[in-house]
C-alpha cells in the first residue's frame, strides 16, 4: 500500500492506464475484486500471479471483451468506457493474446490490415500496410516477411505480427498476455529486447505472467494478483524474486487440516526416469524421479505449466512417455500400446482429473451416469450384456450420501450441480473403488471453502487406510495442508523434496521459481 | 459426334449448369462465412415456387423474380437466426429448411391454384425468355463460328448470362475487396475478426443475405426460365449438387464455375444416352451419370485429387472467449 502512496507523489504525467474498482463475477465466481491499478506512460508494467487469479479477466475488461460489473477505467487520464474491442483499439489499446487471434491461411500483410483498411479496395490499403510495414521495422527492429502466410512461419514470427498488429493501429498501450508461453527460450529473449526498444520510443507495456524471472528481468513495476485480488504493486527494482513469490502464492496458512502423523509403508508409485515429449517436440518432462509410499500423501507443489499435468496425464494412461513406472512393484506400460483409463483401473490406480468438467465428467449426462463411467464394466452395475440402470442410480444416492452431494438427485446433469459437488462426485467415484494410488489433480479448484473442508477430509482418510497419494495443487497453502512430503516442479523437472513439516512457502517458493538451495548457496559463495 | 450435336450438348450444359452454379455461389459466400449450408436446396425450391406463382398472377416475371428472391431470403435469415444468433446446428436448421420448403411449397401451391401442388403453366410475360444476342442472325450461316454464337453463345435468359457476370464479380469481391477480405477471415478464425473490432454476427448475417440473394435466383431461373412454372420438388436435388461442387471447386468462384459445368455437362448427357453410346459404344444408363457428381465428389473428399480443406471455423457458432 505504501509503494503506491509513494508511486502517486513521485508522478508527474497521468497514467496511461488507471483503473478504480474494477469488480467481475462469473456466477458465484469473483474473478475480480476492486482492482485498482496505475501504469505510468513508458513504462514495463508487470502482472504476476498464479493461474486463475484474475489476470486474464481484469486485461479482458480492459480490452472489451468482458464489461466491469463496477469499477472506471482512465486511458492518459480521461474516464473512457470500453464497451468492445473496437472502443479499446481507439482509445489506443493493443492487445496480444496467448492464443494468437491471426488468420492462418492469410499473408502477414492481410492480417496486419483485417479490420484497419482504409477503404472499401484492398490494393490501396495493402500498399499502405506494407509501407507502415517497412517503416516499423526499422524504428522497432520488427523484421517480417509481409508475404509469407501465417501457417509457414513460427510462433516467434507470428507474435511478431501481432505486435505489428498492434502497432500498425498505432497503439500506444501494448498488452501482451503470456507472450512466452509458447516461445523458445532464444524467441523469448528477442521478444524483451523488442519490448524494451518500444518502451524506449515511448510505448506503455503490460506484461501478464507467472515467471518471476521475466518479471525481474524487464519490468519497471510489478503488481501481484492473488484469487482475484491485487494484492501489491512494487517497484521491480526495490523486490526480490523471494518476495514476488510469496505474495504470489499467499503467506497465511489459511487452510487447516487435522491429521496424524503419516504412517508410510511399502513403496507403491516407483518413477524413475521419466520423459514425456509433447506433440510439438517439446520436451514436457525432463527425467522426473519420485515415489509415493502406502501411507503417504506426497504434494507436487510448482506454478502450474512446469509439467505436473503431463505427469498426471502419463500416469492416468493417457499420454505416452519413457523411462520406468513402477506401481507395487510391477511395471507400467507407458508407450500407449496398452494403457488407457481401463488397464489403469485394473491396476488399482484411481484418477480425480485436474480439469473435472472436461477430463472427470461427462457434463450434459446425469449424475448416475456419470457415476459409472469406467467402472461401468462391474458386475454389479451389469444385468448380463445390458447395464442395470437401477443399481447404478442406487448406489449413486448411496454414494451421494456419503460424499454429502447437494442436491442428492442422480437425475441431474453433472452441469448443474455447483463445483464443489461435480468434484464430490468424481471422487466419490474413485475413492469408492478402494484403489492401492490415488491420483489427484487440483482437487479443490473452483470449490467453495466448505467443501473443501470436506474434500480434504476424504483424501485424509484415505491416506489412514493406508493409500498412496499422488496429489497435483498450484494451491501452496493446500499442498501445505495436506501433504507429509511435497515435490516441487519447475519446467518440467523436480526441484527438490521436502518434508512438509521441515520446509515452508518461502523455500519452496524459492524452488517454484526454479531456484534451488545448492544455486543459492553457490551465489553466495562466488 | 457432328458438331451440331456438340453445340446441342453444350447449350444444354450451360442450361443445366446454371443454376448449379447460382446456388454453388451461394453457398459459398455462406461457407467462406463460416456458416455451413445445407439448405441451399429448400431455398431455391421456396423461390422456384413464389417466383411461378407471382409470375404466373401478376404475368410478369420480374415481379416473381422478386418474390423467389424474397422468399429465399427469408428462409436464409432464419438459417442465420438459428445458427448464428442463437448458435444452433448449422446442418439441423439447413436440414429443417430443406423440409419447411418441400412441404410448404406444395402446400401452398394447391391452395393457391388447385392443380395438384403446381402453378399454371407461365406464358410470354411471366417467363424469362431467350436473349437474342446482337448479330446472331448475320453471323448464323458462317461455318464453326456461326453455329457457336448463335446457338451456344446466344438464346439464353438474362439468368444464365446473369449467373456467368457473378463469378468474376465474385472473385473480385472475395480477393479484391475490405468486405472479401473480413468474409474469409471470419470463417477462418472469428476471433481475429472480432478482436481487430469488426463484427463477426454482422459479417456473417451479410454472407447468408448473400447466399439467399443467390439462391433466390437460382430458384426463379429453375421454374421461369429453364421449366414454365412450378411443379413439385423441382428443384430435384441441386441443391446438394452445389454444394458438391463447391467442394470439387475447394470454395474458390472460378474453380465453381468449371466444377458446375462440369456437373452441368453430366446432366445434359444424361438426357442424350445416344451420344454416349456413340461415342464410346456402349449403352450407360443415365442414373450413373446423374450419381457422378456425388462420386466424384467423394474422391475429391477422400483426398485423391488435391486436398479440399473446408474454411477452418466452419459449422461453429462463434462463442467469444478470452
Amino acid at each position: 500500500m505504501n509503494d503506491t502512496t509513494n508511486m502517486e507523489r513521485q508522478a508527474t504525467a497521468a497514467p496511461a492506464i488507471e483503473l478504480k474498482g474494477i469488480s467481475k463475477a462469473f456466477g458465484p465466481v469473483q474473478a475480480n475484486k476492486d482492482i485498482s491499478i496505475r501504469v505510468m506512460p513508458g513504462t514495463i508494467h508487470g502482472i504476476i500471479g498464479e493461474n486463475g487469479a484474475g489476470k486474464s479477466t481484469l486485461m479482458s475488461i480492459l480490452y472489451g471483451f468482458y464489461k466491469a460489473d463496477k469499477g472506471e477505467i482512465f486511458i492518459s487520464g480521461k474516464k473512457t468506457d470500453i464497451p468492445d474491442s473496437q472502443a479499446a483499439i481507439t482509445a489506443g489499446i493493443g492487445m496480444v493474446f496467448q492464443h494468437f487471434k491471426l488468420v492462418e491461411n492469410f499473408t502477414v500483410l492481410e492480417n496486419i490490415i483485417l479490420g484497419a483498411e482504409d477503404g472499401r479496395l484492398l490494393k490501396p490499403s495493402l500498399a499502405k500496410a506494407r509501407k507502415s510495414l517497412l517503416k516499423l521495422a526499422d524504428d522497432y527492429g520488427l523484421k517480417v516477411d509481409p508475404d509469407a502466410l501465417i501457417q509457414d512461419i513460427g510462433v516467434g514470427m507470428q507474435q511478431r505480427v501481432e505486435i505489428l498488429k498492434a502497432l500498425y493501429r498505432q497503439a500506444d498501450i501494448l498488452i501482451l498476455d503470456e507472450p512466452t508461453g509458447v516461445l523458445t527460450p532464444a524467441e523469448a529473449d528477442q521478444l524483451f529486447r523488442i519490448l524494451g526498444r518500444l518502451r524506449s520510443e515511448g510505448k506503455t507495456i503490460i506484461l501478464i505472467t507467472h515467471k518471476l524471472r521475466e518479471i525481474m528481468n524487464i519490468t519497471d513495476t510489478v503488481s501481484v494478483m492473488r484469487r482475484g485480488e491485487m494484492t501489491a504493486t512494487v517497484k521491480t527494482a526495490e523486490t526480490s524474486p523471494a518476495e514476488l513469490a510469496e505474495l504470489m502464492v499467499g503467506r497465511k496458512v489459511l487452510l487447516r487440516v487435522d491429521k496424524k502423523p503419516a504412517q508410510p509403508a511399502e513403496v507403491v508409485l516407483d518413477i524413475k526416469g521419466l520423459r514425456v515429449v509433447d506433440e510439438k517436440g517439446v520436451e514436457r518432462l525432463r527425467g522426473i524421479d519420485l515415489q509415493v509410499r502406502a501411507g503417504e500423501i506426497l504434494g507436487v507443489a510448482g506454478v502450474a505449466g512446469n509439467g505436473q499435468s503431463e505427469l498426471l496425464e502419463v500416469l492416468g494412461g493417457y499420454q505416452t512417455g519413457s523411462g520406468s513406472v513402477q506401481v507395487k512393484g510391477q511395471a507400467l506400460d507407458l508407450t500407449g500400446k496398452h494403457s488407457d483409463g481401463q488397464s489403469r483401473r485394473n491396476r488399482g490406480i484411481a484418477h480425480v482429473p485436474e480439469d473435472r468438467q472436461r477430463e472427470g465428467l461427462i457434463m450434459d449426462f446425469q449424475a448416475w451416469e456419470n457415476t459409472a463411467f469406467g467402472y461401468h464394466k462391474d458386475p454389479a452395475y451389469r444385468h448380463g450384456i445390458l447395464m442395470d440402470n437401477a443399481a447404478i442410480k442406487a448406489d449413486t444416492v448411496e454414494k451421494m450420501e456419503r460424499f454429502d452431494v447437494r442436491p442428492p438427485n442422480p437425475r441431474l446433469a453433472a452441469k448443474s450441480f455447483s463445483g464443489g459437488n461435480q468434484q464430490k462426485i468424481v471422487l466419490a467415484r474413485e475413492i469408492e473403488r478402494n484403489p492401492d494410488l490415488l491420483l489427484i489433480g487440483q482437487p479443490t479448484r473452483g470449490v467453495d471453502i466448505g467443501a473443501i473442508e470436506f474434500i480434504h477430509q476424504q483424501i485424509v482418510a484415505l491416506r489412514d487406510q493406508g493409500k498412496a497419494i499422488l496429489l497435483v495443487s498450484v494451491e501452496l497453502e493446500e499442498i501445505l495442508a495436506l501433504s507429509d512430503r511435497v515435490a516441487v516442479m519447475f519446467d518440467g523437472q523436480v526441484m527438490g523434496v521436502r518434508d512438509a513439516s521441515a520446509t515452508d512457502e518461502k523455500e519452496l517458493g524459492l524452488m517454484m521459481a526454479g531456484i534451488t538451495d545448492t544455486e543459492a548457496d553457490a551465489k553466495i559463495g562466488a | 459426334m457432328d458438331y451440331m450435336t456438340l453445340i446441342q450438348l453444350l447449350d444444354s450444359t450451360v442450361r443445366l449448369a446454371t443454376p448449379l452454379l447460382l446456388a454453388c455461389l451461394a453457398g459459398l459466400f455462406s461457407e467462406r462465412a463460416g456458416i455451413f449450408d445445407i439448405g441451399l436446396d429448400g431455398k431455391m425450391l421456396a423461390a422456384a415456387f413464389f417466383s411461378a406463382a407471382i409470375a404466373a398472377m401478376s404475368g410478369n416475371v420480374w415481379l416473381g423474380l422478386l418474390a423467389g428472391i424474397a422468399a429465399s431470403l427469408a428462409l436464409s435469415l432464419l438459417h442465420g437466426l438459428a445458427s448464428i444468433t442463437f448458435r444452433g446446428n448449422q446442418l439441423i436448421s439447413g436440414v429443417a429448411i430443406n423440409f419447411l420448403a418441400a412441404g410448404l411449397t406444395v402446400l401452398i401451391a394447391q391452395d393457391w391454384f388447385q392443380q395438384g401442388g403446381r402453378t399454371p403453366s407461365l406464358i410470354g410475360g411471366a417467363r424469362f425468355n431467350p436473349i437474342t444476342l446482337p448479330f446472331a442472325d448475320t453471323i448464323e450461316p458462317m461455318p464453326i463460328i456461326g453455329p457457336l454464337y448463335a446457338e451456344l453463345i446466344s438464346g439464353h435468359s438474362i439468368l444464365v448470362y446473369a449467373a456467368f457476370a457473378a463469378v468474376p464479380l465474385t472473385w473480385w469481391l472475395l480477393y479484391r475487396t475490405r468486405f472479401g477480405l473480413r468474409l474469409r477471415a471470419v470463417g477462418e478464425n472469428p476471433a481475429a475478426v472480432d478482436t481487430a473490432g469488426v463484427s463477426v454476427i454482422g459479417l456473417r448475417y451479410a454472407a447468408v443475405c448473400i447466399c439467399g440473394v443467390l439462391c433466390g435466383i437460382a430458384g426463379a431461373y429453375l421454374s421461369t426460365a429453364l421449366q414454365a412454372g412450378f411443379i413439385k420438388d423441382m428443384s430435384a436435388g441441386r441443391g446438394y449438387i452445389a454444394l458438391a461442387a463447391l467442394i470439387f471447386a475447394k470454395w474458390r468462384p472460378w474453380y465453381a464455375l468449371w466444377a458446375t459445368l462440369l456437373f452441368g455437362l453430366f446432366g445434359a448427357l444424361e438426357t442424350r444416352p445416344d451420344v454416349i453410346e456413340a461415342l464410346i459404344g456402349i449403352k450407360v444408363q443415365g442414373q450413373l451419370l446423374g450419381a457422378l457428381p456425388y462420386v466424384m465428389t467423394v474422391i475429391i473428399l477422400a483426398g485423391f485429387v488435391g486436398k479440399a480443406i473446408p474454411p477452418r471455423a466452419g459449422g461453429e457458432p462463434y462463442v467469444k472467449e478470452r
